[in-house]
């Protein structure tokens, strides 16, 4: 067996099978995996693949645009003896790019500074910094409850039909560090509707933020399998622009639910064992090549955050899409219906929200010495509350203790005022303040969470 | 040499051909780039290969060699303090070599061939040794003595043995037959160490951590398990056990997890101080990392690492307890290869040999009789977080693990949505080692421990029994007794239970204090009974100060607990005693 050594593109025209967005290719030599096609039918036109599958004698292709219109006699395929890879330079900021990193808004050409590899590296865990730049967002659920990071991913957990974009405007509108340096954008689209896109550039242009940012678009009507690169696109031109240049990038993908619907569609081709509700078995490992391109590296002033929308089917958290998500990032915001019902914008469930590098981010010199024992109470007081309107629901508020009467009352205006501050933009003071304020219409002795001294210190005096 | 060409190449599976002669398990290196591989099915001349690294950009008809040796570990002064990838890679030399990324197809020796080690002999010319023996000893770190074993199956006289620096390829003793004994041993890490008997647990793992000290205890030896949703505080909890666990030696296994949480293990570690020895944590800590965006074959083989790592040492004579978080990763890993292997799935998609994987795996626990002429006793503890999707602990990693392990210490949801941590559901959970460590507690700290754990459990039960009533009439239709039980089992859940892992004092709760406290709340609970017997009210106990100081508990620091509870305690006989009937 010798091996063809090859720097050249082979053409083959020896399909032998098609079947959904695969193709089968038959005596073909020294084909890599993972190594990019082009597939060329007989009237010319030019699609992409990517090389899933080789052996000795055939290899399995995935097109990116679908396999419609693909004969077995004619058309051509093309090994191109590379994996995937996107050209890249600080020309990017400001332009649209397809989602597998083409220009697309009929801008000139790029002139690339490097071409790097899609899949990139795992970074070393032991060359990670620790995330604990605290990022100021304005949004009192958030920056007080589940704290956001530089560094960090943390994913926004969605229905249909919740205002998770306008979040995530709002977020992209108002995120600041302390120091104040501005974060790069790149977004992220996969198989959102074009209607959802240019709500978003329409949101940068109005902020005048639209020179810092960077788009990938596979809208809906876009080719499917080609979502499979779009956020890997996207990671590997944060990933420069941040280890490179330094920049503090904040990368926007949505919606992960499509990317999800991506995957399982090739492995159902494929015939694979599917693991939970159709999906591949080896999907949490593919969603955290993802996920984990974020963070900090020691000795690089760069940082890559990433905020994830994705759609949970039916609201059910235990879906395998956000259920994987959660266990790979750091965190979730959860979007409830519930709350949007009743007109609380943003309609943020604080109790299943978390954020994992809270810690890392508050406290005195980040936010204020009392923010974590503040935050507990507050988690505490509202479950509290909660648990009590169910119960009023059932026995009637009649029954109920005094101390109960107020714990409804709180639980009540927090959702109100606290997390329905609508497009205000509060900072962390503000944020502390309007919560010290709730808090202080309970007793004392409910306050166990809190160090005595923050409460002298801090807590607003009873009239 | 055995030297093939790659076949087929599938994600991380390769097959190669041209392999004749290579035996199961044996590591491999594949392509040009040289990635490291592990057979894992044979079919005449044809070699199935679980690649270790990335394998995207592998051609067909590269050349794959195999090293005819299975995956091994090194295991020598050095290991403490380290951090390694799933296949023993030390992370801090890559990051050193070759940049934040960790590249393909590098090698870097895990043990430092340069860094001189200062060997005690402990045998003289003339002894006879036999494998297990301590033939000398390293400082290695500030807590722990480094004893350099005759490897095991290897007998003989001493011929020579001297004192001095030595590197761990520098032969420190050699044997009448010619065998040199090296600072440094291989071991493959499929293949338990050997020892001579296993014994029962007797002594338990103290953690700090009341929920797990108190109510479902874990013996040196022992295994548990630690199953819960995401956000449910598994990962928390590990760290936490990592620190405070009571073990000589601790391996931590990071299984397919974040990389960020690694950085925090890694930033906080150093910083901390061992209780009882007063060094830095990570002097007795071997941190493994192999995060989810790293290969999966290698997650596969870092729980083996680990294991093997914690054997080593146990041999030594050392109590070592192993976590491994999150051992659900792992078994997708095995899924995962299994479903390229296009093997005939089981329950959920996973192999049919899940069970049996797990089993051997947890049964690498235990508390050990070591090789050696004299009786050293080491123990292996393991803790294994589990990560079931949805929650759902029916699925199959759960219900096996559940089957082998001995403690099951189930994360709860709905008490991680209300911060309500660590999240341990004491309705779900159970220890199977409390009857044969019961002793234990009795002699060293009080007889009357046991009643004590035994009724603050009957107290939670009974509140949530009580609770299905309060739901349908609300509490105030239930007598002044049952609201009575209500109250205390709060303060047992708020006031004992809940422990914030990084509250500078009840981050580590000794079990004398464990013992004070629970004595608190249930001498309240005594006297409050009584009192309400008498015709006193609920509302005259309550109007004394004891709620807000028995809140108020954890955070005296460990010096002054015995005294200030025992007088606190006695303070709550007195005054709900003297309380009159209005």
């Amino acid at each position: 067996m010798e091996r063809k050594i090859s720097l050249l593109e082979r053409d083959y025209r020896t399909i032998n099978y098609v079947s959904g967005p695969l193709l089968f290719v038959e005596n073909v030599h020294g084909v890599s995996f993972g190594e990019m096609v082009e597939i060329i039918s007989h009237d010319g036109d030019k699609r992409r693949g990517q090389v899933l599958e080789s052996s000795e004698n055939y290899a399995v292709i995935q097109v990116f645009e679908g396999t419609e219109g693909i004969d077995v006699a004619k058309t051509k395929i093309r090994f191109k003896d590379e994996v995937a890879k996107i050209d890249v330079s600080p020309d990017m900021l400001g332009r649209i790019f397809s989602g597998r990193g083409i220009p697309i808004d009929g801008g000139p050409a790029l002139l690339p500074e490097l071409r790097l590899e899609l899949t990139g590296s795992p970074i070393n865990p032991f060359a990670r910094a620790r995330p604990e730049d605290f990022i100021q967002t304005g949004i009192s659920a958030i920056d007080g409850l589940n704290t956001l990071v530089r560094g960090q991913k943390l994913p926004i957990f969605s229905g249909a039909g919740l205002p998770a974009n306008e979040l995530v405007a709002q977020i992209i509108r108002q995120a600041q560090v302390r120091g104040g340096e501005e974060f790069a954008i790149v977004f992220a689209a996969m198989g959102i509707t074009h209607r959802e896109a240019s709500f978003f550039r329409r949101e940068f242009e109005l902020t005048g933020a639209l020179e810092r940012v960077i788009f990938f678009l596979n809208l809906a009507d876009d080719p499917t399998i080609e979502r499979i690169l779009t956020p890997r696109c996207a990671l590997t031109a944060a990933e420069y622009l941040a280890f490179n240049y330094d920049m503090h990038v904040l990368v926007i993908l949505s919606d992960m639910t499509n990317y999800c619907e991506a995957l399982r569609e090739i492995s159902t081709a494929r015939e694979e064992v599917p693991g939970r509700r159709g999906y591949p078995g080896y999907m949490y490992t593919d969603l955290a090549t993802i996920y984990e391109r974020a963070g900090r590296i020691k000795g690089k002033k760069g940082s890559i955050t990433q905020l994830v929308i994705l759609t949970m089917p039916d609201d059910d958290i235990t879906h395998p899409i956000p259920d994987l998500t959660g266990y790979i990032t750091e965190g979730q915001i959860v979007l409830s219906r519930h709350l949007h019902r009743r007109g609380v914008y943003p309609p943020i469930d604080v109790l299943p929200s978390l954020s994992r590098l809270m810690n890392l981010g508050i406290g005195p010199g980040k936010t204020r010495e009392d923010h974590r024992n503040w935050a507990d109470q507050l988690y505490a007081s509202y479950a509290q509350g909660r648990d009590l309107r169910r119960l009023v629901s059932i026995i009637g508020e009649e029954a109920l203790t005094d101390i109960d009467r107020k714990y409804l009352k709180f639980a009540d205006d927090f959702e109100e005022i606290f997390v329905g501050q609508g497009d205000e933009n509060r900072t962390i003071e503000k944020t502390l303040e309007i919560g010290w304020e709730l808090l202080s219409v309970l007793p004392r002795d409910e306050l166990k969470r809190i160090k005595r001294e923050y409460i002298e210190k801090y807590c607003p005096k009873e009239e | 040499m055995i030297k093939g060409y790659i076949s087929r190449i599938t994600g991380p599976v390769v097959e190669a051909k041209g392999m004749r002669g290579t035996r199961m398990y044996d590591v491999v290196r594949v392509g040009e780039k040289g990635l490291i591989g592990e057979v894992i099915r044979l079919e005449e001349d044809m070699a199935v290969i679980q690649v270790y690294e990335d394998t995207s950009g592998l051609t067909v008809g590269e050349v794959i060699v195999s090293t005819e040796s299975p995956l091994m570990v090194e295991l020598g002064p050095g290991l403490l303090t380290s951090i390694f990838d799933g296949v023993q890679r030390p992370l801090p030399e890559i990051w050193h070599d070759f940049g934040p990324f960790v590249t393909r197809g590098v090698t870097v020796a895990p043990l430092s061939r340069s860094k001189k080690w200062h060997f005690k002999p402990a045998v003289k010319q003339g002894d006879l040794v036999r494998g297990g023996d301590i033939v000398g000893t390293v400082q290695e770190t500030g807590s722990i003595e480094h004893r350099i074993l005759v490897p095991p199956l290897i007998t003989g006289q001493v011929e020579k043995i001297k004192e001095g620096e030595f590197t761990v390829e520098d032969t420190v003793a050699v044997l009448s037959d010619g065998t040199e004994i090296k600072l440094m041993q291989q071991w493959p890490v499929r293949e338990p160490r050997p020892f001579k008997a296993k014994l029962d647990p007797e002594v338990p793992l103290l953690t700090g951590q009341r929920v797990f000290d108190t109510f479902f205890p874990v013996p040196k030896g022992g295994t548990a398990i630690i199953p819960g949703g995401f956000g449910t505080g598994k990962t928390v909890t590990e760290q936490t056990l990592a620190k405070w666990a009571d073990a000589d030696v601790i391996i931590y296994v990071g299984c397919g997890e974040r990389g960020n949480e690694m950085t925090e293990v890694l930033t906080e570690f150093p910083e901390l101080v061992d209780p009882k020895t007063n060094t830095p944590l990570m002097d007795r800590t071997i941190l493994i990392a192999n995060t989810s965006n790293m290969p999966v074959a290698a997650r596969e083989a870092s729980i083996y690492t680990g294991i093997t790592l914690a054997e080593y040492y146990r041999d030594m004579g050392y109590d070592v307890a192993m976590m491994a978080d999150s051992t659900s990763r792992w078994g997708e890993a095995l899924r995962e290869v299994s479903g390229r292997l296009e093997e005939m799935p089981g329950e959920e998609g996973y192999p049919a040999y899940l069970a049996t994987k797990l089993a051997h795996f947890y049964e690498r626990a235990g508390r050990v009789v070591c090789l050696g002429s004299e009786d050293r006793v080491g123990s292996v503890s393991v803790i294994g977080a589990v990560s079931p999707p949805g929650g759902d602990f029916s699925e199959p990693m759960t219900q096996n693990s559940l089957r082998i392990a001995g403690a099951f210490w189930a994360l709860d949801t709905s008490l991680a949505h209300r911060r309500h941590f660590p999240a341990i559901s004491w309705i779900k959970s159970y220890s199977l080692y409390q009857k044969r460590i019961e002793d234990w507690y009795s002699d060293k700290i009080s007889p009357e421990f046991k009643e004590l754990r035994k009724k603050a459990m009957f107290i939670l039960q009974k509140e949530t029994e009580l609770q299905e009533i309060v739901q349908l009439v609300g509490p105030d239709a239930l007598p002044e007794s049952e609201r009575a039980v209500l109250e205390v089992a709060r303060m047992l859940k708020e006031d004992y239970l809940q422990q914030f892992a990084f509250h500078e004092v009840d981050s580590y709760c000794s079990l004398e204090k464990q013992y004070r406290m629970l004595k608190v709340i249930l001498t309240f609970y005594d006297a409050a009974m009584e009192a309400l017997r008498r015709g006193v009210t609920l509302s005259q106990i309550f109007s004394l100060p004891f709620k807000a100081e028995i809140a108020r508990m954890k955070e005296i620091p460990l010096k002054e607990a015995e005294e200030n509870l025992k007088n606190l305690a006695e303070r709550i006989t007195q005054e709900i005693t003297a309380l009159e009937v209005l």
